[in-house]
């Protein structure tokens, strides 16, 4: 048998057959896994999401199942934003949806809970590539940097200060990175004036009026 | 039990993937900037490498030699992506820490490596028994590395291990250097090669010493 194998091994036909069967074998294993692991991947990522938008909501504000009850509104360039609504007894207690801005290294994901009267509910970064150590700091996981934001609004802080304290604004920076809070603060502000400019069709929850 | 501690003693020293081969030197920079960030790539990489050195050494004998690198190739990247998949699914807290980490492993040229020079040529056991050493070896490396840069870098060692090993090892997790103003270069990549290049000049040095106090020759030049 081995030796039979040996002098098998030096024709082309069975290099390229044991090729072919391991590449067969790989994509078998892989369509397998896939199938295996998809259902609870997907919820896992649900799970998360929901995790994430609890964090900028205070504690049992919504009623409703913030995942199933979304609305996608157009930011006019073709692309459309995912708001999910939380209600408190059918009526729009707030909304929570997604802003970016352009960070050190790519771009910034932040998570916005806004209430009614257009008030921060709480932020959270959800994702970065901010340098490990200087610009990770606007994660909660490393400081209470991200804190700072909750409970503002455009009515009680005016637009200018709307900036980290080297611009002028009212926001901390971080020793050796502001580049990066710099890119929250301003994704946080673009939030607020989203849900400036779309409150109406927000509160009114996806009902036709 | 003679032929294994052989085996860790290469892996761990003499053929350390870092500091002796000089392999998988991309991801030893890359995710060196905290100890903790090094123990999960390393761990992550061992366990790969030892299946992967089993599976090599269990076809090594009807794999041909003209085509052997393809399969190899083709067996780790499949293997990385069922690990990929399997943790995301079953230990999805773990994975949205190592989870960067498992993708970097594919390239990891150490793991395809030791397939080629060992396990190809071994058997089963001695191969697992030589994954297990390399990955311990490239895990201390990493490791080390990781814990000299954060702690010039941040004044920490060990920072968020709760993360990666769980809340029972949140005692390990030590702020050294309490108010350290922080030292970017360390945490960037040139303090990766700087740490490195110290490490290996340290290594070198301790070996010829000790090749010198055997009463092996050695020229004086190479010990100053």
């Amino acid at each position: 048998m081995k030796l039979a194998i040996a002098a098998l091994r030096d024709r082309l036909a069975y290099q390229g057959i044991s090729l072919g069967v391991i590449a067969l074998l790989a994509s078998a294993a892989l369509a397998f896994a896939v199938s295996a692991t998809q259902e609870r991947i997907v919820a896992a990522e649900a799970r998360d999401l929901q995790a994430s938008l609890a964090q900028v909501l205070p504690e049992r504000f919504a009623d409703n199942d913030l995942l199933a009850d979304t609305l996608e509104i157009g930011n006019g360039d073709g692309t459309s934003k995912r708001v999910y609504l939380a209600r408190r007894q059918g009526e729009v207690a707030a909304a929570i949806f997604q802003t970016s801005a352009r960070g050190y290294a790519g771009d910034v994901l932040v998570l916005v809970g806004i209430d009614r009267t257009g008030m921060l509910l709480g932020a959270r970064v959800l994702k970065h590539n901010e340098t490990p150590g200087l610009g990770d700091k606007i994660d909660l996981a490393k400081s209470p940097w991200i804190l700072s934001f909750n409970g503002l609004s455009l009515a009680t802080l005016p637009a200018a200060q709307w900036a980290v304290k080297k611009d002028g604004g009212v926001f901390d920076q971080m020793a050796g990175a502001t580049i990066t809070p710099r890119a929250v603060v301003k994704a946080v502000k673009e939030g607020l004036d989203f849900f400036a400019a779309h409150r109406a069709e927000i509160l009114r929850g996806g009902r036709t009026p | 039990m003679k032929r294994l501690v052989q085996t860790l003693k290469e892996g761990l020293w003499w053929q350390n993937v870092v500091f002796a081969q000089m392999l998988a030197l991309c991801p030893a920079m890359a995710v060196t900037t905290s100890g903790t960030n090094g123990l999960g790539m390393g761990l992550a990489t061992t366990a790969v490498l030892i299946t992967s050195n089993v599976l090599v050494a269990s076809i090594r004998s009807l794999v041909s030699p003209q085509v052997r690198i393809p399969i190899f190739v083709v067996l780790i990247a499949t293997l990385v992506t069922l690990v990929d998949l399997g943790l995301n699914a079953w230990l999805h807290d773990l994975y949205k820490v190592l989870g960067l980490f498992i993708a970097l492993i594919v390239v990891n040229c150490a793991i395809l490596g030791r397939a080629e020079a060992y396990a190809s040529k071994n058997g089963v056991a001695a191969s697992a028994a030589d994954g297990l050493a390399m990955g311990l070896g490239f895990t201390a490396a990493l490791t080390l590395i990781g814990l000299i840069r954060e702690l010039l870098g941040n004044g920490t060692l060990f920072a968020q291990a709760s993360l990666l090993l769980g809340p029972t090892f949140r005692a390990i997790e030590l702020t050294v250097i309490p108010g350290y103003g922080g030292f970017l270069l360390m945490i960037l990549p040139p303090g990766g090669f700087l740490v490195l290049g110290l490490l290996l000049a340290g290594k070198r040095a301790f070996e010829l010493r000790a090749r010198a106090e055997k009463g092996a020759v050695v020229p004086a030049s190479a010990l100053t």
